[in-house]
């Protein structure tokens, strides 16, 4: 598909700071409809990224369009269309839910009384109707998270931005955001998000690039990705002491590739369970886990670190 | 909606952006008006009693060296004082809050809004904040007899030039600042002293030549100045146009400067 397709298109993107370069030439298009996704550690520069598409930064180099438009040029006509759900809240604290949704809607010239309406049904899209005339100080972070989205999707956007969405969140929080998201993704909103964990890109994305040091390592659907650049399996061992050194080819052709971690080692094979009773046996490890692979791996197997430091 | 898909059209009713972010600051002023009217209330009424008809007791007895009774000549320095002071306060710490802490700036960024309709939305909500005190104050002033023209109804649009003119470099001092102990020394050594030496209680023909010149190149003395000429009538049109024409200089500067600071820092 060409850039004239694409919501929102990218190539040779490039971002800086004085002499950081936080983004450092990347190309990426996001089709209409669908969720996209930029997985990488803190620092790989996702939310530099963000923050060109929301047209809140200008662009260094290269071009960018969000919507058919420039950003250099059109920056407010592209907001007015787009919704973006911060990294750090920007929730005034004083002011009731409902208020905050409501001032919110004002920023983008929405009538006071569509806006009342538009309250409720939002507030109840992300179950706080309950809550709809407390102050916003004493909310849990969870509830504060989906205030967020709630005010993000007032101006019913085309594109809803996401930066790190559940960064901070307790388990169950994650879960309730991941679930409204899903719900939006079913009604036809794009959206684009970025986060370093790897279940949350998986769940919700339906491409994403995995980004690293200011450029984009990979891209692809988690399937595919993890396809290619992973085996089926991982068999995790732990080892009291030292872990003794491992050769992939040891293993008679079963294991592609051996990762050595601080805290363990990972086998890389097509079968784990078959591969666990010749581990134990040869290895003697203190303990063993089979799983699955993931785009956690695939981070690994490009960069040499981990997601999360 | 189509409100949202047409949000600018270049040239016409370009208030209404800022009108927007304005909204956003009487929201938040709703909860505590209440304090701070009645603080705009007793603000000039004990001033104005412990100076004016206290000290006042002492500085007139005799003949009148000020040509006016102590009451009529402090009160208009008071209330200029007040709009850059409300000016002052309204500028400082809530447009670094609004940056670094409460992040209400960005907020309203991520929208149609631009830098300059967040900043003038603020200083549109701080003219207010110096309307209100001052009309306040100046409803005081009357009632103490110490209006003595009709030419005092002015004083209420001057306060807000006054309020203007410190208003915009203090936010751009607050939107470049990196610690709020900048904005602590700012009040200490520029606004204190300024409060004090511009004439407010005494004539600066009090002061050494060196600081009196100094404190003519300051938009409060400006505003003190004209403000009394207007309250006691003595104004002419010559010394009103310079006083003016110096506040709106300082204001227009502080706005061009303000809008730099501001893009900086928002805009990274």
């Amino acid at each position: 598909m060409g850039a004239g397709d694409a919501l929102i298109h990218a190539r040779g993107l490039v971002k800086t700071f004085g002499t950081l370069r936080a983004v450092d030439g990347i190309d990426f298009d996001v089709q209409k409809g669908e969720a996209f996704g930029f997985l990488g550690p803190n620092g790989a520069g996702k939310s530099s990224t963000m923050r060109m598409i929301g047209c809140v930064s200008p662009v260094t180099a290269g071009s960018l369009s969000i919507l058919g438009l420039d950003p250099a040029h059109d920056g407010p006509r592209i907001r007015a269309r787009l919704g973006v759900v911060p990294q750090l809240d920007t929730l005034d604290n004083e002011l009731t839910v409902r208020e905050n949704v409501i001032i919110y809607g004002r920023y983008f010239g929405l009538s006071r009384r569509e806006l009342r309406g538009r309250a409720d049904e939002l507030l109840e899209f992300v179950q706080l109707s309950e809550r709809a005339n407390d102050p916003v100080e004493p909310l849990s972070g969870g509830m504060k998270r989906r205030l967020t989205i709630a005010r993000s999707l007032v101006n019913e956007p085309e594109v809803l931005l996401l930066d790190e969405p559940t960064t901070g969140l307790d388990p169950q929080a994650r879960h309730a955001v991941w679930d409204r998201l899903f719900r939006l993704k079913q009604q036809g909103v794009t959206l684009v998000l970025t986060t370093h964990y790897m279940d949350e890109a998986e769940q919700l994305c339906d491409r994403l690039v995995i980004m690293d040091r200011g450029k984009i390592a990979e891209e692809g659907s988690p399937l595919e990705l993890i396809r290619r650049l992973s085996s089926r399996e991982v068999v995790e061992l732990r080892f009291t002491g030292e872990a003794p050194a491992i050769q992939s080819d040891a293993f008679d052709g079963h294991v592609s590739r051996v990762e050595v971690l601080p805290d363990r080692i990972l086998l890389y094979t097509e079968d784990g369970d078959a591969l666990v009773p010749v581990a134990h046996e040869r290895l003697r490890p203190q303990s063993v886990l089979v799983r699955r692979s993931t785009l956690e791996d695939v981070f690994l197997r490009l960069t040499g670190r981990t997601l999360v430091d | 909606m189509e409100a949202r898909a047409e949000p600018l059209v270049p040239g016409t009713g370009q208030l209404r952006f800022p009108l927007r972010a304005y909204e956003y600051w009487i929201a938040s002023y709703r909860r505590v008006w209440r304090g701070s009217v009645v603080s705009s209330l007793l603000n000039p009424v004990l001033y104005l009693t412990a100076l004016g008809v206290g000290l006042g007791k002492l500085v007139n007895k005799g003949s009148h060296p000020l040509g006016v009774s102590y009451v009529s000549y402090v009160a208009p320095g008071m209330l200029a004082a007040v709009a850059m002071q409300v000016a002052a306060f309204e500028s400082s710490w809530p447009v670094m809050a609004a940056i670094r802490w409460t992040r209400q700036y960005q907020a309203m960024l991520a929208t149609p809004l631009r830098v300059r309709d967040v900043m003038a939305g603020h200083m549109l909500y701080v003219a207010t904040r110096v309307a209100g005190a001052s009309a306040i104050y100046l409803a005081v002033l009357a009632a103490f007899g110490t209006l003595h023209s009709a030419l005092a109804a002015l004083v209420l649009p001057l306060s807000v030039l006054i309020g203007l003119a410190f208003s915009a470099p203090i936010a751009a001092i607050a939107a470049w600042a990196p610690k709020d102990n900048v904005l602590s020394s700012l009040f200490r050594f520029g606004i204190m002293p300024l409060f004090l030496f511009s004439g407010t209680f005494f004539p600066l023909t009090r002061l050494p030549v060196a600081l009196r010149y100094l404190a003519y190149g300051t938009p409060l003395w400006h505003g003190v100045d004209l403000a009394r000429q207007l309250t006691l009538g003595t104004a002419t049109l010559g010394m009103s146009v310079v006083h003016v024409a110096f506040l709106l200089a300082f204001a227009g500067i502080g706005v061009a400067l303000a809008l730099r600071s501001y893009t900086r820092t928002l805009v990274r």
